[in-house]
């Protein structure tokens, strides 16, 4: 087919971001690649060939679950939900003064509070709660307390993030409009601002609790309490029949807890 | 008073969320006696808390004046192990999840294949990452391969499952029109429903790729490679100043790689 | 040089007796550099309903605002009766803000909260903290907020939430949220601009009624000319920041609306305004559909 020199020819894509788009997939790949090679210098391929006899090893020894075991699981069980539920009202009441100090629109000092608040976010955001738990252990000694506040600590991050998003997403007229009765800024946070945020509050709050449940069925194995204890004992006396006991433990723990957080926010939304 | 009174009425907010008083009685009962429960159950060492405090002080200092240059060699090769890992299962994720994803969307896939990869998204979704990786360090051994295969295995769920909802949300004239030149079920996903999803995809990769190195900085714990076992091996000498550094270390990784995704992805979309 | 403009049409007002605003010589410049007003200077007698009128970014928002200071200005003074209004802050602005009720374009409820919270809200220059906090509040805040309830024709509507009303309910109780606070000065920014033509003139014949029975006086702030005509005692034209008229409505001439808006035909202003009320409005609309 011939064109005329004045008829545009139609490319898919023009040459130059035809070429960035294959550089940068290329550089991509071999990032991978390099990154892999890396990662497995040391790995013993013996082993990884060996996993399948292994796993099927370990199969044979989880199964059947020794059922008799659920009974020493009813106390770590209560534990692992009063660490979710405590931590989660601590992180609550610590982050709601945190995202008021943090977003832009409520914070006091946008050059010297903002930050602060922002840099409280990020290092309870940034470290897991396992390792908040690791630090706490060593620090106030192994059992529940440890746990919740490991909780706590972690999810004063999370739930003031999400906070401060929601603040800074409202409606700017209806604070003006209570601004401009006369009222004083707690009254503004009170009628203008708290109204708007607390179906997010609610629903954020309960997400976090769910997550909790989650983390905190394996805070034990660093010895903050619950199920995790349980898990790290029969890990460490290869007690895998036990092992399978508490996995279904966790799952169920897991599946309710879903399904009460879903609910919940169903509600107030 | 500016119009006449012509009736003199009490006024009292109506209830928010509870509008039945009996359910809100029971409700208010019922968390406070499982709070009293919950906290009565908490046995707390006040003497070992006590104790604890100094230590917790001196980790405080060592988080202030960290130690990066004692514990270098560790702390290198523990960074090197979490990156890589990060990397690697980040993209071996997305391979996965992409097929997984299209055959999770109800709207591109028959009902066999669809109740399949639903299943093996909530399979993974339902265990922690720690889980996971105790599972598979039994089978693997030590090292960042077990590592480089949780992460895997959890950012399956996690991508599969946003991608599938993606695709379900996706505008159906789109693949209607598509569907009506005669495009065969290849040439209908690539042309009406990649554009769509494409860079929701790389948003959720790029979001996975900082949830896959807040994890990896966890699962050394159990054994599987990474920043982790040196924050572990730290503590656990109460050499605080080197566990503040990898602490440090970690936030800051955090930080870049959340502060990089979300400039991408703005330049993505 | 503005004297010049103004003073061929300057409105004088001899049935007016007693200054409730002044403003003197007010200008705003905002960081960005932009000029939204220069120099503006009126004041508003007892009872006299004000519309102001001008072209979108003329600078009518930023007056209503910089009136009870939402909005900063950057030079001259602002009396409300004796009080200099601009000379305040803290705790003595928030009892001056108190004194002028202003209305919203997008109404501005607190959407979740229900009517009567919204009216009573009125109220809170007046009331401490904790008594606002409870929703306790005096007897006769909750009687008057009942009684313009009635007034707005929304008295059975106290306990609903806010967004379950339509645009026209939630601007009747936006006007008692203004009313509740026993204002001398009633600010509104584009109170119709939300809402369809015949609700717009219920709602400006509801304010104008209001001010009339109280003697209150307003500035109404609102892109629609022919509105302004026929609820407003005075019109107050601006363009670019600047009074360029300031008269009654009949004043209001093809030369002077060219003069704020820019050239532009306004043959079916002059008509509409010949027509005094809805029923006439109306049915010229009907014409116009039979044509």
């Amino acid at each position: 087919m011939t064109t005329r020199a004045d008829t545009p020819i139609w490319q898919f894509r023009t040459s130059k971001q035809h070429m960035l788009r294959w550089v940068g997939w290329f550089w991509l790949v071999a990032l991978s690649v390099f990154c892999w090679t890396l990662m497995t210098e040391d790995t013993i391929w013996a082993f990884v060939a060996d996993a399948p006899r292994q796993a099927s090893d370990i199969g044979g020894r989880m199964l059947p679950p020794r059922w008799g075991y659920l009974n020493q699981l009813w106390q770590p069980l209560w534990d692992t939900l009063n660490i979710a539920t405590l931590g989660t009202l601590i992180g609550v009441i610590i982050a709601i003064p945190v995202a008021f100090l943090a977003a832009g629109n409520t914070t006091p000092s946008r050059r010297f509070v903002r930050p602060v608040a922002l840099l409280v976010i990020v290092t309870s955001r940034s470290i897991n709660s396992l390792i908040w738990a690791l630090l706490l252990v060593a620090i106030i000694g192994p059992g529940l307390l440890a746990g919740i506040v490991a909780i706590g600590l972690r999810s004063i991050g999370f739930v003031a993030k999400l906070l401060y998003e929601a603040i800074e997403e409202i409606d700017e007229s209806q604070v003006e409009a209570v601004r401009s009765t006369g009222a004083s800024e707690a009254q503004v946070i009170d009628y203008a601002i708290i109204p708007q945020i607390l179906p997010a509050f609610w629903g954020i709050s309960v997400f976090r609790w769910d997550i909790n449940i989650r983390e905190s069925t394996i805070l034990g194995l660093v010895g903050a309490g619950g199920l995790g204890l349980q898990l790290q004992s029969s890990l460490s006396t290869l007690a895998w029949n036990q092992v399978t006991v508490i996995f279904l433990v966790i799952l169920a723990t897991v599946v309710v807890s879903e399904w009460v957080s879903a609910k919940v926010r169903r509600a107030v939304l | 008073m500016t119009s006449e009174v012509t009736s003199s009425r009490t006024w009292k907010r109506p209830p928010v969320l509870l509008k039945d008083p009996r359910w809100r009685w029971t409700i208010l009962l019922g968390s406070s006696v499982y709070l009293i429960l919950a906290i009565s159950s908490v046995e707390v060492d006040w003497f070992r808390v006590y104790e604890g405090l100094e230590r917790g002080w001196r980790f405080i200092q060592g988080f202030l004046t960290p130690d990066f240059s004692s514990r270098w060699r560790d702390i290198q090769a523990g960074l090197i192990e979490s990156l890589t890992m990060t990397l690697t299962s980040t993209v071996a994720g997305v391979l996965v999840s992409v097929p997984i994803g299209i055959g999770a969307a109800r709207n591109l896939a028959p009902a066999p294949v669809y109740m399949l990869c639903r299943g093996i998204i909530t399979v993974s979704r339902s265990f922690q990452e720690i889980i996971i990786a105790i599972l598979l360090v039994a089978m693997f051994g030590f090292g960042p391969f077990a590592g480089f295969l949780t992460l895997t295995f959890a950012s399956i769920g996690f991508l599969s499952k946003l991608l599938a909802e993606d695709i379900e949300d996706c505008d159906s004239a789109q693949i209607e029109a598509i569907r009506a030149t005669g495009a065969g079920w290849w040439q209908v996903v690539n042309y009406a429903v990649q554009p769509q999803v494409m860079p929701r995809l790389i948003g959720l990769s790029l979001y996975r790729l900082d949830i896959n190195f807040r994890e990896s900085s966890v699962i050394g714990i159990v054994g599987a490679g990474g920043v982790g076992a040196t924050l572990n091996t730290a503590i656990d000498r109460y050499e605080y100043d080197s566990a503040g550094a990898v602490l440090i270390i970690i936030i800051a990784i955090v930080l870049v790689v959340e502060y990089s995704s979300s400039y991408i992805r703005r330049w993505v979309q | 040089m503005l004297r010049d403009v103004v003073s061929p049409l300057t409105y004088h007002y001899q049935t007016w007796q007693q200054t409730v605003l002044e403003l003197e010589a007010l200008s705003k410049t905002y960081k960005t550099g932009d000029q939204a007003l220069t120099n503006v200077s009126f004041s508003v007698p007892a009872g006299q309903v004000v519309g102001l009128i001008g072209p979108s970014g003329a600078g009518k928002s930023s007056l209503i605002r910089c009136i009870n200071r939402l909005v900063e200005p950057s030079s001259g003074r602002i009396y409300l009766g004796e009080t200099e209004l601009t000379k305040l802050s803290g705790r003595a602005l928030r009892q001056a803000r108190r004194r002028i009720g202003m209305i919203f374009q997008e109404y501005a409820l607190v959407e979740r909260l229900t009517v009567m919270e919204n009216v009573l809200s009125g109220r809170l220059g007046y009331v401490s903290g904790w008594r606002s906090f409870l929703r306790r509040y005096p007897k006769t805040d909750i009687d008057q907020a009942f009684s313009l309830l009635e007034r707005v024709g929304l008295g059975d509507h106290y306990n609903k939430r806010a967004d379950e009303l339509s645009g026209g309910q939630r601007q009747r109780v936006g006007i008692a949220r203004a009313l509740e606070q026993n204002p001398e000065l009633l600010l509104a920014d584009e109170p119709t601009a939300s809402l369809d033509p015949k609700t717009s003139r219920q709602i400006m014949r509801l304010i104008q009624s209001v001010c009339r029975e109280m003697n209150l006086p307003a500035i109404i702030n609102i892109h629609d000319v022919v509105l302004a005509q026929n609820f407003a005692d005075r019109i107050i034209g601006l363009q670019a920041g600047e009074v360029v008229f300031d008269g009654p409505p009949s004043a209001l001439t093809h030369d002077v609306l060219t003069r704020i808006y820019g050239a532009e035909d306004w043959g079916q202003v002059q008509q509409n305004n010949e027509s005094q009320d809805d029923e006439a409005l109306f049915s010229n609309a009907k014409v116009l559909e039979r044509s």
